[in-house]
């Protein structure tokens, strides 16, 4: 008997896709919202009193990662782990999120049943339900295989204030762990580039370790999750929005050992590999020391580090200081990182 | 074994750094030949730590860089017949021929592929028998050893339909066309460590030999080539030209004899055209007649895919070729960081993570 696949008429609104929605998402995702099928979900931002509790925070995101699976995680996990984060970054917990899912026909419903219920998981250790969905189906000549798209609503705590622009010159600039570890996870799993490594992507939920971070500094300036582009990408992205300078030390960046190797031998640098687990958090001098001791108390913080300084001077550039004490600027990320030759 | 740490230790590196710059008496110039060198002397600032006392030139060692515009307009020709996938290595699809690249031949719609080993490209003729696969044959001594390894298990395996389009390059010839051609003055080489790995540091004794020249073969951490930036800074002092090898956990004097034979089987040599350098003879590699099954250059005859209106990057202004020859530097081209960016690159060197011009562009950044 041949395996179960995804048939154009899975996405046709007759039986196979009600069939579908029974079969695999509500047995995953099901809750009392998403079980009465209706057009539209409605949603509490209110407590028991029917005071708002913060601010509304909203974020989308798409998700095409190949391969779908992957060491450390699967598209699933990242659609839910990159929405929650990007409401994370500013300080907001998530409160619900809807998923999208276009697929191509011939993909083995096993296959899509392994991601729903990755996706139920990491949502559910997240803290964050899922309200609506929607699912799609095209001809197997559009592309290959499943596509997430997520929308995410959150709520900013009272009195944060968390933004890309709020970097002042004195400030401490930390990372939450090494960098790297996501997009040379990826990497190595394509085609013909499978060596044998530990490298495991990072894709984690980030809002868990951001709520242990602003009980114990309320005033953080800047957060800011350096995926696509990698940390130096995402550095350059806050000089320029916040209209300062950065001086970061590239001895004191954490990167694990794997990955260091995995890049010198296909010519890629970890500054500008994407991470789906790690955030960039920008504080108060004085603030440094207690924000970094309450990242460490975290699983997903363990290896935080201080990294740099906020400067006045060079207002939109990011310094590097080399191994060597020189100095050269870090640059975003130019076109697109490719393995060298030889 | 934390492997990378012990080549990156700051207190060696700047100890180094002190003893090279104490050995220096005059400015002396030390090219390197490899694109990973360059890269890493910029990324890591070594460059600027040695300046004024030793300067660096970069050299042609960036294989797709070398790789003239001929070629990849030919490459792009394929990928556009019918019928036909062509298979590189990820950065080829980037590089610029005279009027487009393989990238935008396959926005229009041509069968491209990226892979990271000729065997996949083979593995790929193997599940479609209906396609003709071209594997483009690029990069020196390195890769050359596993398209010819595909070659032969191509043929054992009578895979009719996989082909190889070679515009493999030899390095020593370049070195020597360099030398020979005097434009600029060396006083030292740093040598490839991965080439030598597969050709062994013997196949440079002609640097010493023939031009009194010392090379130092090095690997590509800080440390490696600090200390064979020290070892050529000792030799020049001591007027005293050899061979060293730096790099001798990977590197030894014969090289891999296996990977050599295997080359030897498949290939044989031919003048070929350099970016920058021209032809140079025996410094190309084709398939032997054994092979003529699947040499692509015989077994297809694509239209030219020159559309007019466009402007070479030549005619642009690019000075790729220069740079290649370390006649100039990447900063004194026209283009350079202004219309000619990695984003959108016009000349092959600004391409390849290894070409200098990108190398310049990323890491060799000015504050003022």
């Amino acid at each position: 008997m041949t395996e179960e696949s995804v048939l154009l008429a899975h996405g046709g609104g007759g039986i196979l896709g009600h069939d579908l929605i029974e079969r695999v998402f509500l047995k995953h995702l099901g809750n009392p919202v998403l079980n009465a099928l209706e057009d539209a979900a409605l949603i509490e931002l209110t407590d028991e009193r029917g005071q708002m509790v913060g601010q509304p925070a909203l974020t989308t995101d798409s998700y095409v990662v190949q391969p779908i699976f992957f060491p450390g995680g699967d598209i699933g996990k990242l659609a839910v782990c990159g929405t929650v984060n990007d409401l994370a970054m500013r300080g907001a917990q998530p409160v619900c999120m809807s998923v999208g899912f276009i697929l191509t026909e011939g993909l083995p419903l096993s296959d899509l049943e392994r991601v729903v219920a990755s996706m139920a998981a990491t949502a559910q250790f997240a803290g964050v339900r899922i309200l609506a969905g929607d699912t799609k189906v095209l001809e197997r000549s559009s592309g290959d295989g499943l596509f997430i798209n997520t929308t995410g609503i959150g709520l900013v705590p009272p009195g944060v204030q968390i933004s890309a622009s709020a970097a002042r010159p004195g400030d401490v600039v930390m990372v939450s762990g090494a960098v790297g570890d996501h997009g040379l996870a990826i990497m190595t799993q394509r085609e013909g580039l499978r060596f044998d490594s530990p490298l495991r992507s990072d894709c984690a939920p980030l809002n868990l370790l951001v709520r242990v971070m602003i009980e114990a500094c309320p005033g953080i300036h800047v957060l800011r999750d350096p995926t696509r582009g990698g940390l130096a990408t995402t550095l350059n992205e806050l000089a320029a929005r916040s209209g300062v300078g950065f001086e970061i030390v590239e001895a004191s960046v954490p990167v694990h050992e794997p990955v260091r190797a995995a890049s010198e031998l296909l010519g890629l640098d970890p500054l500008y590999v994407a991470n789906e687990g790690k955030l960039v958090a920008i504080v108060e001098e004085d603030d440094a020391d207690a924000l970094l001791r309450a990242m460490r108390s975290h699983p997903f913080g363990r290896e935080a580090a201080i990294i740099g300084r906020v400067v006045a001077e060079h207002p939109g550039r990011v310094v590097l200081r080399t191994l060597l004490g020189t100095r050269r600027v870090l640059d975003m990320l130019a076109g697109e990182q490719l393995p060298r030759i030889c | 074994m934390r492997y990378t740490d012990e080549y990156r230790n700051p207190d060696a590196a700047r100890g180094l750094v002190a003893t090279i710059r104490g050995r220096v008496a005059r400015p002396i110039r030390i090219m390197e030949f490899c694109g990973g060198h360059t890269r890493a002397i910029m990324r890591y600032g070594i460059r600027q730590a040695l300046s004024p006392h030793l300067h660096m030139l970069s050299g042609p060692g960036c294989p797709v860089c070398v790789t003239p515009d001929g070629e990849i307009d030919y490459a792009i020709a394929l990928a556009h017949l019918p019928g036909v996938t062509v298979a590189t290595f990820g950065d080829m699809i980037r590089v610029p021929g005279s009027r487009s690249s393989l990238q935008e031949a396959r926005a229009a719609g041509a069968d491209v592929q990226i892979v990271y080993s000729a065997l996949d490209a083979l593995e790929r003729a193997r599940r479609e028998p209906g396609r003709s696969i071209v594997m483009l044959g690029i990069g020196f001594e390195t890769t050359a050893p596993g398209v010819a390894a595909s070659l032969v298990e191509a043929r054992e395996l009578g895979i009719g339909n996989y082909f190889v389009y070679s515009m493999h390059k030899l390095t020593p010839p370049a070195m020597r066309a360099i030398l020979d051609a005097g434009e600029v003055r060396l006083d030292a080489i740093l040598g490839p460590g991965h080439v030598t790995t597969i050709i062994g540091a013997n196949a440079w004794s002609f640097l010493a030999q023939d031009y009194r020249i010392p090379c130092a073969v090095s690997g590509f951490e800080p440390l490696d080539i600090l200390r064979a930036l020290s070892m050529l800074a000792d030799a020049v002092w001591n007027g005293n030209p050899q061979v060293a090898n730096a790099y001798p956990r990977s590197v030894t004097s014969q090289g891999n004899t296996k990977a050599q034979l295997l080359m030897k089987d498949v290939f044989e040599t031919c003048a070929v055209a350099w970016r920058g350098l021209g032809e140079i003879p025996s410094s190309g590699l084709k398939l032997r007649q054994e092979y003529a099954a699947h040499d692509a250059r015989l077994a297809f005859d694509p239209p030219s895919a020159a559309t007019a209106a466009t402007l070479t990057p030549a005619e642009r202004g690019c000075r790729c070729g220069e740079v290649l020859r370390g006649v100039a530097e990447p900063p004194e081209c026209p283009l350079f960081g202004g219309v000619c960016t990695p984003a959108r690159p016009i000349g092959a060197c600004m391409v390849s993570a290894e070409g200098s011009c990108a190398a310049h562009y990323r890491y060799g950044g000015s504050l003022d």
